[in-house]
């Protein structure tokens, strides 16, 4: 076996490679054709590629945008935002693109992820489980770019989609992104605890170091955005991934 | 490639024309009957996929071509799965090109791996192939729920571990299948493909 998965969360706006910070503020990291093939070059296990501007504005998948990612792409390229039909599942999986991540779609019209699993196979079906902490240390799932509350634990959300047919889950801490806070990894382990499914954790990785947390905390892929789209917390642009030999490194030590 | 409706049509051939090959897509028996080798791609439900070759038409022709003319034939992922007798996944009847049965990766309770398998990981080559110098030892991206169990040992060309040891190449005379997705495992998958192609 190898290590963990190591993933690029990587957010698309008009076209544009973009970061925030709690899942506000976009800021231009650059284009992404020339990302997505920087990040090919670096050799990464898998890209994560989330259109925040198609689930706000309410508009579906820029295809033409997304096959040109794909065809830069030698490795599994999983795509979200603004995927809300059967369609818009084969659309996306029809160019290359080898997951589909189903976010608001999975809380408004929860059927289209069995649809999508019988159909594509439940491998090519994740699910976005955007999480808040609550002042009492509770943590809520969200919805809508993380604007609108879906009263139901992450966890809990979890289980569900997962016996709706979902293949993994994608764990965004919405409070940690963008701030190279470090992992929550009490969220993360609750819910790698509720599901059998493999396990995405996301937001807050500070540091290379940091990588192995998550892992150890019960989720089975890492994934980060600010870590290798900005050099340090300066946050001046800069795409970069650990080499092959690191990522083993990180992941030997105990 | 083999298109019957389901599976990635893209990538594959994006890889291909890296290595100079331009390889044609297509449903039509007729085509798939002139092709000097054959790619069959593949993910989702193994019954959808046999249906689905049915429909098509395909099925007597790509016996054909496996049996009589002996071409070159490729399965990819499902395209792998749908070389066995049946599946634990479905009721219909594969290929059966290549004895065994596809079984539903299980692990034992206490274990920290997940299913699907989703991820990279290595392939050892066990016994000769055409493909046993481009799998020892390197590594491609798995995403799968189900295993192939060949009832002859001898058609197991390369095996890879999770959680227990299985068969991740399966080879018989000019029959090969891979489970993993070398369209999308980086120079590891673009190696196979040429080679496989004989570019």
């Amino acid at each position: 076996m190898l290590p963990p998965r190591v993933i690029p969360c990587l957010l698309l706006e008009n076209g544009l490679m973009v970061k925030t910070v709690e899942f506000r503020e976009p800021r231009y990291v650059g284009d992404p054709v020339n990302v997505v093939n920087l990040f090919n070059q670096f050799e990464v296990d898998e890209i994560c590629l989330l259109d925040i501007g198609a689930s706000r504005n309410g508009r579906g998948p820029d295809l033409a945008l997304i096959k040109q990612l794909a065809d830069e792409c030698w490795v599994p390229l999983a795509y979200g935002g603004g995927i809300d039909s059967l369609e818009g599942v084969r659309g996306v999986l029809g160019i290359g693109i080898e997951k589909v991540v189903l976010g608001s779609a999975a809380i408004e019209s929860p059927q289209l992820i069995t649809a999508a699993a019988d159909e594509f196979g439940s491998q090519a079906v994740v699910v976005s489980v955007d999480a808040r902490s609550a002042p009492d240390g509770s943590y809520e799932a969200f919805f809508r770019n993380a604007s609108r509350p879906t009263r139901e634990s992450p966890s809990n959300l979890a289980r569900r989609v997962e016996s709706l047919g979902a293949g993994e889950i994608l764990l965004n801490a919405v409070d940690r992104d963008g701030t190279m806070a470090g992992f929550d990894l009490e969220l993360i382990a609750g819910v790698a605890a509720a599901v059998s499914i493999p396990v995405i954790a996301c937001g807050g990785a500070s540091s290379r170091a940091d990588l192995p947390r998550p892992i150890q905390a019960g989720a089975s892929a890492v994934a980060a955005g600010s870590l290798f789209v900005y050099q340090g917390r300066s946050r001046g642009v800069l795409i970069n991934f650990p080499e092959r030999q690191r990522v083993e490194e990180l992941f030997d030590s105990p | 490639m083999v298109d019957y409706g389901i599976g990635n049509l893209g990538a594959i051939p994006n890889m291909l024309r890296r290595v100079g090959v331009e390889a044609a897509i297509s449903a039509d028996p007729g085509v798939v009957a002139k092709a000097d080798r054959l790619i069959i791609p593949g993910v989702g439900a193994y019954d959808a996929g046999v249906r689905n070759l049915h429909a098509a038409g395909l099925w007597d022709v790509l016996r054909s071509k496996a049996f009589i003319e002996r071409v070159p034939i490729l399965g990819l992922c499902l395209g792998m799965e749908l070389l066995s007798e049946s599946s634990e996944e479905g009721e219909l009847p594969g290929l059966g090109w290549i004895s065994g049965r596809v079984v539903r990766f299980r692990m034992p309770a206490d274990s920290r791996l997940r299913v699907p398998h989703m991820g990279w990981n290595t392939v050892a080559a066990r016994r000769p192939s055409p493909l046993a110098d481009v799998i020892d030892g390197a590594r491609f991206y798995f995403a799968h729920s189900y295993v192939f169990e060949p009832t002859n040992p001898e058609s197991i060309a390369g095996e890879t571990t999770y959680g227990r040891p299985f068969a991740s190449v399966v080879h018989q005379d000019n029959i090969l299948g891979v489970q993993f997705h070398p369209e999308k495992s980086h120079r590891f998958g673009l190696e196979l493909l040429a080679r496989f192609v004989g570019a």
